[in-house]
């Protein structure tokens, strides 16, 4: 036996490290969804679908920003030093990939402000004449509008890769320490845009697309979701003991029913049902799998605190 | 550092010249004393360590950190953090396998500095000169003839949680 008495009681730090609260699944899943969004509406933008009155190229971009800012938000309120935060942009730490995070937040908001200027919505035409202007311009100008949707996409998928990142490269968390995690956030991600995109569209076509797209993201989760936790239970025992957290742990409960159940499997047979027209299409599915993928942010960061080594 | 296990009792004095040399605020500490109970009754075994900050040689506390608070000092690879770079974003804390961070009430990361301030000036660390039985030793490892490197070379000694890979510079002999 091993028992191991310490004097420290650091707050945050014991018995369990718990310096993260909601904030930081709230950023990773709206950071998640905004990356999502730019994988969507870029995709649209590149289909030239801009030139119709498509939902996810008018009002995706838009959204996206809103959605990204309230992530940001979160972040910076779960900072301790908050006045200091322009630090971050006083220098580039190669081996930090919070540090690679805060740059390329710094290029996506750009990239998002162009793609809101393709299509500027009517109830905001006039607002503002130079974004009409600049609006006619690059609609004079096709192939530049393909790249800023390629551009959307690319940084769309650095963006929801980068949420995993983040976590994955703490190698003192066993649960987070896998290649996989970047992977299982950035299929999260796709798959809350599409489900987002299915709740509030009003357009059959676009409503049909993106619920088949996301069946096709929520199956995919599943066998990412096997990977992860597949390489966890081969690893060391410390990354075993740390897979069981959410397999026969603490955070089983929430981990198979919220996430697996109600956040994948129950909404995965509704869309099914609907997009072979047995059921209606209702808001039902959708707002399982965005309440999945935050519940699996919580999850995520919650159990990862708890992982440890030794 | 070198810290005979052998011949610590956990007094506890390390840590009170710690909190007072440092002025380290009410319910926080940047060093403490570990009681690891191994074995099976009625043959147990109890080392007794004053532990802290590893200083490591792979810090990764260092490698998160995205302004560079965290930084090697040039002084003996001494891992401090600027608080005046510092977000408190709390990276370097969920990064250190050891715990041995904490955020200082004015919001930034707070650790041991191995007294810093002291060493430049030709002076042990607060816990090292107060150590009644003397079982803490600080010295260049870097020198083969120094003390520590000595201690070393001639008495069985490990490391905390070698397998976490971040070659931590605290020893303990055995």
């Amino acid at each position: 036996m091993q028992e191991l008495t310490i004097t420290r009681h650091n707050e945050l730090i014991d018995p369990m490290l718990h310096i993260w609260s909601w904030q930081i699944p709230v950023y990773l899943f709206l950071g998640g969804l905004a990356a999502g969004i730019m994988i969507i509406s870029g995709w649209f933008v590149l289909q030239g679908q801009y030139k119709k009155n498509v939902f996810s190229c008018f009002y995706l971009p838009h959204i996206s920003l809103v959605l990204l800012s309230g992530g940001m938000t979160a972040l910076f309120l779960d900072l301790e030093h908050k006045l200091y935060v322009w630090r971050l942009y006083t220098t580039f730490q190669v081996t930090s990939p919070m540090s690679w995070g805060s740059w390329i937040l710094l290029m996506i908001y750009p990239a998002l402000w162009l793609n809101t200027l393709i299509r500027i919505p009517e109830r905001f035409q006039g607002r503002i004449p130079f974004f009409d202007r600049l609006s006619a311009e690059l609609n004079r100008r096709p192939v530049l509008i393909k790249n800023i949707g390629i551009l959307n996409m690319l940084l769309g998928t650095l963006l929801g890769m980068y949420t995993g990142v983040l976590l994955s490269s703490l190698g003192a968390r066993p649960l987070w320490n896998s290649a996989m995690l970047w992977m299982l956030f950035l299929v999260s991600g796709l798959s809350a845009a599409a489900a987002f995109v299915h709740l509030i569209t009003d357009d059959q076509y676009e409503r049909e697309l993106l619920a088949k797209a996301d069946n096709g993201f929520l199956t995919l989760e599943l066998f990412v979701f096997g990977g992860f936790l597949t390489g966890l239970l081969t690893s060391s025992r410390v990354h075993i003991e740390a897979a069981r957290l959410l397999l026969d742990g603490p955070f089983a409960p929430v981990f198979w029913v919220l996430v697996i159940g109600m956040g994948i499997l129950l909404p995965l047979t509704i869309q099914l049902l609907a997009v072979n027209h047995k059921v209606k299409h209702t808001a039902l599915a959708p707002l399982l799998v965005l309440a999945g993928g935050l519940t699996l942010r919580f999850v995520i960061v919650y159990a990862g605190q708890f992982s440890h080594w030794s | 550092m070198v810290i005979d296990t052998v011949r610590c009792v956990g007094c506890m004095d390390c840590v009170v010249a710690c909190k007072t040399e440092n002025q380290v605020p009410e319910g926080f500490n940047r060093d403490w004393i570990a009681y690891d109970v191994t074995g099976t009754f009625p043959t147990l075994h109890m080392e007794i360590r004053s532990e802290r900050c590893n200083h490591c040689d792979s810090p990764p506390c260092v490698y998160c950190c995205p302004t560079g608070a965290s930084h090697v000092h040039d002084v003996g690879g001494v891992v401090l953090v600027d608080a005046d770079k510092c977000i408190g974003c709390k990276g370097c804390i969920a990064a250190c396998p050891y715990g041995a961070r904490f955020i200082h009430p004015d919001g930034y990361a707070d650790k041991c500095t191995f007294c810093i301030h002291r060493v430049e000036q030709g002076l042990d660390p607060a816990c090292v000169a107060v150590c009644p039985t003397r079982c803490m030793h600080f010295g260049d490892l870097d020198d083969p003839n120094s003390a520590v490197s000595t201690l070393l070379a001639s008495r069985n000694h490990h490391v905390l949680m070698p397998e976490a890979g971040t070659k931590p510079r605290i020893f303990y002999l055995t």
